[in-house]
């Protein structure tokens, strides 16, 4: 057992991880540890046994899953909770496999270490998605396939939180095998051990049992045994009836600690005992700007300050305490260099989406699907629709800003911060401390938000470069300010659709085009309505601001933009919006029944007071189905959402009421910047700074959210995180245009009472 | 030398008196529970009760708590470590999703039940609006509150089951 990890791991102070015990484990590279089940020849059950033991009497029995002799189940997870209690999901998939009951589990996050890379979740973002597995019988060696995708991964810097993936692809994928197969090796060894046929044993509340000898022991007393087996090819995986906790609303393992305050995020964490100094920083508000120079004298003068640094591309003070950094950083007068984007502005970046728009016409531009012919298809239509929407650049605003606390020392570093990327930010801290990576150790804390922010690893390496030029154990926290000013914003985007209906109000083509990239690239098809003649392009515009993965990525613009344009469609064919939908979607029946469920719920037709409305949204991501039926309000000043139904196909719940907080999470992200938020440019710096000119949605304003689950396909899980928000802003704008006949076609809607 | 009881336990802090409490607590004292959102009284995430009252500790200065009473997440559950009916009832609706927002959020609750136990949505709306919760939890706290009013029964779970 090394010495590093025989501190207390529990969730009272956040778990410590080295890398130290993975030095030279490079053989287990390429593909060996699949699944998160250490295979292939020279075991490496042996390497990582003195990592992820932590007591007596423990013993590994795969890389993710740990027995204890307590008979505790550990599952070791390679995702970060941000909040999606995805954790706790994936941890009652490997529970169910396991056959071990919810009250003897425990969760730990996985050290960030390359052979922990998540392959699942970089094949779910990389590959089509399938797995060379069959039916309950699911082959995890594949060593070329895998080992692809471990390379890839480690390019990517993965071992990712994003995409709604976690359940989808690390559980589905990673833990229900580590835990049949965990589950084989302990009958297997208990088997051996009494010398009756494995066939004959029976598991349950983590017991191993023979019925016709009368004998059963806890796991625990085979687990030592159980890490020597041979770990079998191709576990058995139970099936949709034979899931116990699958399924079930078991109560979330992270959430006790975050309702007495002894949840650690990365705010709180820190080297134990150690005195710590705290860092404000300021960086350059203009893209590309630099510290030409700065004026410091009066925040020298102030008390706690130690140092005041010019870091070249950053200014940051440190001090005993970080309300004395900031309040110091903000009397320092700072000029910054010129950049090329000291001019950009919002008004100007939309002028060059309209000029490239207009040059892409209606074939030009980058083809994202092309069938039928929609430009000759017009010509046919009886009826001719035009639109074009438009959306603005948003900011991730998570509750916790950005931090990171970094101590560098003897040619070591130790990292304490919220990321959905931690072998990236590791890397990213390392170049900060002039240290390798291996000399890096990352530990684990909560993120107080994610939603695409903790993608990147530049307060990582912030943090880094402060410990290092200072010496002391830093704590780098940004301001609100700061945390606005230089976020990776969702991008603006404009978006033009002409769409065409026969005589009978069919709609007979779809043409758009449209500015962003678009990630994930199905973000703006409509291939599941049936549509003759499509074709989606984008034009390449200029952007000089940093971009970022925002919740739901590029589905956050094309639900809004293709659901109010079926929404017109409707109008213009005069249909009811669900029945015309309805039509569109008869060769689609899961999306149909989730599009039917939405409308149930909602009392879709029946009568409203004066100057409600309803709104109809369905879009389709991350691999879910989602429909909802917005209610508003009218009657007053500015337009109040009362209601929201949804329904949802993610393929099978595998924790119903944690797929319903995600929904309603999703869908309350999405409203807040339906309604309120917009990120404007100015002389190239973000004009906005904090909750009072970048609103959040409250308790007064959040309308009461209904979920209905559907378990649609079982086997093909969907994401749960992203799913519920892009459906949000469009149901909203078509209730308004219900109540109303007012169609919103640039967001948000806030802008439009003013 | 400001003298204050922190959750029941009397403490003499050396510090600037304009200090905010929220950095006083979490840095001199290390009760992280409490958090640091927008430091303008904008989110709540550092509501604490001073005397009773719940304030944003990231805009009252420490010197304001002097002779009085802080308390903090940390100081909320009976004496014997049981969790209080708020508390639990955060647990039975499975409330947090990140959780950042949540130290306040009971804070502010809490607070609420104290004054009206029975509280209307009206009342729930009033004194929880100055409480961000980035993840959208507006409805299970809602709930969480009745629940520990005793006004409805525990529920969330059952119902998506
Ligand atoms: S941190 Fe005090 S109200 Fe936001
Ligand atoms: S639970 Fe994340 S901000 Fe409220």
């Amino acid at each position: 057992m090394s010495d590093p990890v025989s501190e207390k791991p529990e969730r009272s102070r956040a778990a410590k991880w080295t890398r130290r015990g993975f030095i030279g484990a490079g053989a287990i590279a390429g593909g060996a540890l699949v699944v998160g089940v250490a295979v292939r020849s020279g075991n490496p059950v042996g390497k990582l046994k003195g990592i992820v033991a932590q007591g007596e009497g423990e013993a590994l029995v795969n890389a993710w899953v740990k027995i204890g002799s307590d008979n505790l189940v550990t599952a070791i997870v390679p995702h970060c909770e941000m909040g999606q209690g995805a954790n706790s999901t994936i941890a009652q998939m490997l529970a169910d496999e396991m056959d071990v009951n919810w009250e003897n589990v425990r969760v730990m996050d996985a050290p960030a270490d390359g052979n922990y890379v998540s392959q699942h979740a970089v094949r779910t973002f990389v590959g089509p998605g399938t797995l060379p597995d069959r039916p309950n019988q699911v082959s995890f060696m594949e060593p070329t396939y895998d080992g692809l995708f471990t390379q890839i991964g480690k390019l990517a810097g993965a071992y990712i939180t994003g995409g709604s993936s976690s359940v989808r692809s690390t559980g589905q994928n990673g833990m229900r095998i580590a835990g049949a197969a965990a589950r084989e090796m302990l009958v297997a060894s208990a088997a051996k051990e009494w010398g009756v046929p494995a066939a004959e044993i029976t598991t349950q509340n983590a017991t191993v049992i023979h019925a016709a000898s009368g004998r059963s022991e806890p796991y625990s007393a085979f687990a030592a045994a159980a890490a020597e087996q041979d770990l079998p090819r191709a576990p058995r995986i139970k099936t949709v009836d034979e899931y116990k906790l699958m399924g079930t609303p078991a109560p979330r393992k992270d959430i006790p600690s975050k309702v007495d305050g002894t949840a650690i995020f990365g705010v709180d964490a820190g080297p134990e005992g150690e005195n710590l100094r705290y860092a404000a920083v300021k960086a350059s508000p203009v893209v590309g700007g630099a510290i030409a120079s700065m004026d410091a004298s009066a925040a020298k003068e102030m008390r706690g300050v130690l140092q005041i640094l010019n870091m070249g591309d950053f200014v940051a003070v440190v001090a005993d305490s970080y309300w004395q950094a900031q309040r110091a950083l903000n009397t320092i007068k700072i000029t910054y260099t010129e950049s090329e984007n000291d001019s950009a502005d919002t008004a100007t970046m939309f002028a060059g989406f309209t000029k490239a728009l207009d040059e892409a016409g209606d074939s030009g531009g980058n083809s994202k699907a092309d069938y039928g012919d929609a430009v000759g298809a017009l010509a046919d239509a009886v009826t001719k629709v035009e639109a074009e929407y438009k959306v603005p650049f948003l900011a991730h605003a998570t509750m916790e800003p950005m931090n990171c606390t970094a101590w560098v020392r003897d040619g070591k570093c130790d990292i304490w911060t919220g990321t959905q990327v931690p072998l990236m930010a590791r890397d990213g801290a390392a170049e900060g401390a002039g240290v390798s990576a291996d000399d890096v150790t990352m530990h684990s804390v909560l993120l107080g938000g994610g939603f695409g922010r903790r993608l990147t690893p530049e307060y990582t390496n912030q943090a880094a470069r402060l410990a290092k030029a200072t010496g002391y154990p830093i704590k780098m926290i940004w301001s609100r300010e700061e945390d606005t000013a230089q976020d990776f914003y969702r991008p603006a985007d404009i978006s033009r659709f002409t769409g065409g209906l026969d005589e009978n109000g069919k709609v007979i083509c779809w043409n758009n085009v449209h500015c962003t990239e678009d990630e994930p690239p199905e973000a703006p098809l409509v291939e599941f309505y049936d549509i003759a003649n499509v074709s989606v392009r984008n034009a390449e515009v200029e952007w000089p601001v940093r971009l970022g993965a925002w919740r739901s990525v590029a589905h956050s613009q094309h639900g809004f933009f293709v659901e109010s344009f079926v929404d017109e469609l409707a109008a213009a064919a005069g249909k009811d919006p669900v029945e015309f939908r309805r039509e569109l979607l008869k060769n689609s029946p899961r999306h149909l029944a989730v599009l039917n469920g939405a409308a149930e719920m909602a009392g879709w037709g029946s009568p409203l007071p004066e100057g409600h409305g309803r709104g109809i949204a369905l879009a389709r991501s991350f691999n879910s189905i989602v429909a909802e039926v917005a209610e508003v309000d009218m009657t007053g000043e500015t337009p109040k959402v009362t209601k929201v139904y949804c329904c949802v196909d993610a393929g099978f719940a595998m924790n119903p009421d944690g797929l319903k907080a995600q929904m309603e999470s999703g869908i309350i992200y999405g409203l807040t910047a339906a309604m309120y938020d917009e990120i404007t440019i100015k002389d190239g710096a973000v004009e906005q700074s904090n909750f009072h000119d970048y609103k959040m949605m409250r308790m007064d304003d959040a309308p009461d959210i209904a979920v209905q689950i559907i378990n649609g396909a079982p086997d093909n899980l969907g994401g749960a995180g992203e799913p519920g928000l892009p459906p949000a802003a469009p149901a909203v704008t078509n209730a308004i245009f219900a109540a109303t006949g007012q169609r919103i076609r640039e967001l948000p809607i806030s802008k439009h009472f003013a | 030398m400001l003298s204050i009881s922190v959750n029941g336990k009397p403490e003499e802090l050396d510090v600037d008196p304009a200090m905010p409490i929220l950095w006083a607590v979490r840095e001199q004292l290390g009760l992280t529970g409490t958090k640091f959102g927008c430091g303008i009284a904008q989110c709540g995430a550092c509501t604490v009760h001073l005397d009773g009252q719940p304030v944003r500790s990231c805009s009252t200065p420490i010197s304001a708590a002097d002779g009085k009473a802080i308390t903090t997440i940390e100081g909320i559950a009976e004496a014997d470590g049981t969790l209080s009916k708020v508390q639990q009832a955060w647990i039975s609706e499975q409330v947090p999703q990140c959780g950042y927002c949540q130290s306040g959020q009971i804070m502010s609750a809490t607070a609420l039940l104290k004054e009206t136990p029975n509280p209307t949505d009206e009342q729930i709306d009033a004194a929880m609006k100055g409480n961000v919760c980035r993840c959208g939890m507006y409805g299970r706290i809602r709930k969480a509150i009745k629940v520990a009013a005793g006004s409805e029964p525990s529920g969330s779970q059952e119902a998506s089951a």
